[in-house]
């Protein structure tokens, strides 16, 4: 039981060999190499020649190597026993797997397979991304297991799907450097995807102008060409205004439209309406900036868009992303060398995780489990008959919704923090309270796992051997260092461990992660998706293979939507994945966010991340180093609203909501719009904005709203009790 | 082994984003571990998210050197001024208080002077420093100087400035805008009031101006 974060590192030891892996953190995954002495990381060295980036890391990749050694690290099974210091005693491993499968049988047998419900996450390789959704469809047969990405990617991957039929960065980022603009909505890219700056600024070297959308002057919009501070919650407004512009001014590809594309009429009819005045009115952006960007916009030669949660994290998170892609399309740009279009992918695993089945309504190969033919094949592999397989279950919200409503009595998790990274989470801790049996696998008790029954000691990204598809859609391998220490398992072996002592292990005797790989090959063949021609060899030796590659002679992708391209759906009709080749334009409906502002409450919260930790904070905030670099939580907000507020800077300030309540200090920067205040997300307890957020979310994608509701903000009358308390460890 | 002669440090301010990779890796060092030898610092954060990262500028003729009682402060014939040497420094701070550019640390500890060495345990192996290798957005960049001028064409690195009656050389280069223009400035010839302004000769008031510390506008053939 640690009181402080961890500084301790390498003390000038010499390594016995360097491995050569990648970053735990981002879905940039960086080339790095892990120095190991004995069975310990003790530092790293950057890794040049991985061509991604060359040797560049953020603080986060540098000081990664800290969290092996840390001595919060579980390295036994612990059970909930209030009676002990910390409220856990530990357990023998073996027990407390027989215990799980008990606690899991019960519930089954009482109240029927559905009742039990896993909950992954998107930090896995994409083997245990792969084996979680066998092991809830196969073993638990349970529909109900949901990820993390549903709180990351799903409006982009939605969006995308609509548009294009595939699910995955069009381009990979050397596309970037030769754009001639560089569109980058709700997006922190200098904080949440820190490599990704320097193709930004090398582009603008080579002459393209860089246009950021964001209601924060972020760092990289310091410097940008045009900042757009669009009000939260108003992107579709602003791209529907610039495909109006574009349509005035006929800065249209018309070849491309007529050829490659559907839908362009009615969609010019729905936007009719959204004059620049119009545009200017709702989302809180100068009509003259407007037009600037429209016009830099529509008469570019090449181009790159890239978005990110700022624009998908919404009641209307897809709609979002397909006013983006209709812009993207009518300019005719994609598909070809220097124009381009993403969304910069969250989590380590972003891509490949949301691919091969751990999604409540997939199947291995971007599959859907509602498609016979897709039922299958998948059955085939796995050597079931496709009626045992579940229909698709629900989102991980819905799961906690499940649990209030009774339906669902026992949980699994891993690699999930929900306690901290969902909405209105005083919700969800009543759901870990009110569950009757949850497991939580990790290897850092987090704050979630706090609440569980037992807790099983899983490995870290150094302890384990697996691929990752990584920010471009490029499978990379992750290389082990070391060996999970104690008692501590590979995840994928306590899964198995599990399918057994449940006594169900057909298809769960897998010897080693190749072997998953293998398997998951087979299983993605033939779909959007396709692995079949990867290989663990020819991942390492070309630093990356792009999906699809459907054979073992197949160079990869790493375009995507070019004329010759491998498209399994389209089959040579077009470019893009559907029977006719043509990509979709989509209706974007512009709404209001679910909880505007009001007498009540008057400002608009938005939330996001800080460079120096990472998501709900598990490993970071035990990092000493990345601690120090931004320690507690702080509301950004702007000098207007602070001094009608009598805020200065540095203040004790309560954020409320109607659903919670968080006090943080006040930072006073003429950087933020003056009708919308910022928190990051990444601590827990009273310090976890999500107590404030709310939990709508949007109806297609089901990705909460983070990024807008409604707050009333006051000068707190005494600190917080956190204040000059230690950070809690375990 | 000497830092080889084409290879040239580029800061880069435009380019920094605040992220500290570089105070991060530097703390890595076998040599002062923990102690980052780079000070990265908000101009003003209420304003803008502008940061400045500051590495040693390896002058030519080093004040700290000069100024350094106990000969402490060598510079190797490949330009690099490295940190103090532990028998010679009496951490008197000398060089702290006099550097232009803040760069020197008193470790009160250690009772030595810290600074930057353009991590020569790395460079003089052919190795790049290690933040301009982590650098994400490369604001801090190690290579030659046809490299930077191919990669950064809107800009153009100086390496001479003015501290008063001062004009330091560095082997660091600084990049500024392509277009910027001599910003070296006498206050005297603003001033619309004929009285102060057209005393040229008034003492006090070169006094003042000369304390100002502008950066000159060229890149010398200085600092090798």
């Amino acid at each position: 039981m640690s009181q402080s974060c961890w500084h301790r590192g390498d003390r000038g030891v010499q390594p016995d060999r360097l491995v050569q892996t990648h970053c735990c953190f981002c879905g940039q995954q960086c080339g790095i190499q892990l120095k190991v002495k004995d069975n310990e990381v003790i530092g790293f060295e950057p890794w040049e020649e991985f061509p991604f980036n060359q040797g560049m890391l953020c603080p986060k990749g540098v000081k990664r190597y800290l969290q092996g050694s840390h001595p919060d690290r579980l390295i036994s099974a612990f059970r909930r026993d209030p009676g002990a210091p910390g409220g856990f005693s530990s357990l023998d491993y073996d027990e407390a797997i027989r215990q799980v499968a008990d606690g899991i049988g019960r519930i089954q047998a009482a109240h029927g397979n559905a009742a039990f419900a896993v909950l992954s996450g998107a930090s896995l390789t994409t083997e245990k991304t792969y084996l979680m959704g066998k092991f809830a469809r196969v073993c638990l047969k349970t529909p109900y297991i949901d990820y993390n990405g549903r709180l990351c990617m799903v409006s982009a991957a939605a969006g995308n799907k609509k548009a294009f039929g595939i699910d995955r960065a069009a381009n990979p980022w050397s596309d970037i450097l030769g754009a001639g603009v560089v569109w980058i909505s709700g997006a922190n890219v200098a904080e949440c995807a820190p490599i990704t700056t320097n193709y930004v600024w090398q582009a603008r070297e080579n002459g393209a102008k860089v246009i950021v959308v964001d209601p924060r002057i972020t760092p990289l919009a310091r410097t940008c060409d045009l900042f757009l501070p669009i009000k939260p919650g108003r992107d579709v407004a602003l791209f529907n205004g610039i495909l109006q512009l574009m349509i005035e001014n006929d800065w249209l590809d018309h070849a491309f439209i007529d050829a490659h594309t559907v839908g362009f009429e009615s969609l010019a009819e729905s936007v009719r309406g959204w004059t620049p005045s119009r545009t200017a009115e709702v989302t809180g952006i100068a009509e003259r900036e407007i037009r600037k960007a429209a016009e830099w916009w529509g008469t570019a030669k090449a181009s790159f868009l890239l978005h990110a949660r700022g624009i998908e994290h919404h009641s209307h998170g897809v709609q979002n992303v397909l006013g983006a892609i209709n812009i993207v399309l009518a300019s005719g740009r994609i598909g070809r060398e220097n124009c381009g279009y993403a969304t910069i992918t969250g989590q380590a695993n972003g891509q490949g995780g949301r691919e091969h089945g751990q999604k409540c309504d997939q199947l291995p190969g971007a599959r859907d489990l509602a498609n016979p033919e897709h039922r299958a094949h998948v059955a085939k592999v796995w050597g079931v008959s496709p009626d045992e397989l579940p229909q698709p279950g629900v989102d991980a919200y819905e799961i906690f919704r499940k649990i209030d409503r009774g339906e669902i009595r026992g949980l699994l998790s891993i690699c999930f923090n929900p306690l901290v990274s969902l909405p209105d989470n005083n919700f969800v801790a009543r759901m870990l309270d009110k569950v009757d049996f949850y497991v939580a696998i990790d290897f850092f008790l987090n704050d979630t796992a706090h609440h569980a029954d037992i807790v099983l000691p899983g490995s870290l990204h150094e302890e384990d051997e697996g691929t990752m598809t990584q920010i471009e859609g490029r499978v990379i391998k992750i290389n082990q260092a070391v060996n999970p220490p104690g008692d501590a398992r590979q995840d994928w072996r306590i899964i198995q461990d599990l399918a057994a002592a449940l006594g169900r292990p057909h298809g769960f005797t897998f010897a080693h992660p190749r072997e998953i790989f293998e398997e998951l090959r087979r299983a993605s063949q033939g779909g959007i998706a396709d692995y079949s021609g990867i290989t663990w060899e020819k991942i390492e030796q070309r630093h990356g293979i792009f999906w699809p590659c459907p054979s073992e002679d197949h160079p990869g992708t790493p375009r995507l939507f070019e004329p010759a391209s491998h498209n399994p759906i389209a089959k040579g009709a077009g470019p893009f994945y559907f029977p006719d080749g043509k990509a979709r334009f989509n209706i974007a409906e512009y709404t209001a966010p679910t909880e505007d502002v009001d007498a009540e409450f008057p400002v608009i919260l938005t939330t996001g991340r800080v460079v120096s930790h990472f998501l709900s904070g598990t490993q970071t905030r035990r990092i000493g180093p990345l601690g120090d670099q931004y320690p507690e939580p702080r509301v950004e907000i702007h000098p207007q609203l602070a001094a009608r507020l009598g805020i200065l800077d540095g203040d004790w300030t309560a954020v409320t909501s109607r659903r919670g309540e968080i006090t943080v200090r006040a930072q006073v920067v003429k950087t933020i719009r003056p009708d919308t205040v910022f928190v990051p997300y990444h601590w827990a307890g009273a310090k976890s904005v999500n107590q404030v957020t709310i939990s709508a979310q949007d109806p297609i994608s089901k990705i909460p709203e983070y990024k807008v509701c409604a707050v009333r903000l006051s000068k707190a009358a005494r600190p917080p009790e956190y204040a000059g308390q230690l950070e809690r460890q375990q | 082994m000497l830092v080889p002669a084409d290879q040239y440090f580029f800061i880069d301010p435009n380019r920094c984003i605040g992220c500290e990779a570089c105070v991060q890796a530097c703390t890595e060092c076998d040599t002062h571990k923990g102690h980052s030898m780079i000070h990265l610092e908000y101009a003003n954060r209420r304003e803008s998210p502008q940061t400045l990262p500051v590495v040693c500028m390896h002058c030519d003729s080093p004040t700290c050197a000069e100024v350094c009682p106990a000969d402490a402060i060598k510079r190797t014939e490949d330009g690099v001024v490295q940190t103090a040497r532990k028998p010679r420094c009496i951490a008197c701070s000398n060089c702290v208080l006099a550097c232009p550019f803040g760069v020197p640390k008193m470790n009160v500890r250690q009772e030595l002077m810290m600074k930057c060495d353009m991590c020569y345990d790395r460079t003089s192996e052919g190795k790049r420093p290690m933040c301009a290798t982590v650098c994400p957005s490369q604001a801090l960049f190690f290579g030659t100087r046809e490299e930077i001028e191919r990669l950064r064409p809107r800009s153009r690195p100086i390496n001479q400035f003015q501290f008063g009656f001062q004009t330091i050389h560095t082997k660091v280069r600084m990049m500024v805008p392509r277009e910027a223009v001599n910003t070296h400035i006498d206050v005297a010839e603003v001033l619309c009031d004929p009285v102060m302004g057209s005393d040229r000769e008034d003492a006090m008031l070169a006094a003042a101006v000369c304390e100002l510390p502008v950066a000159a506008a060229t890149e010398s053939t200085h600092g090798r």
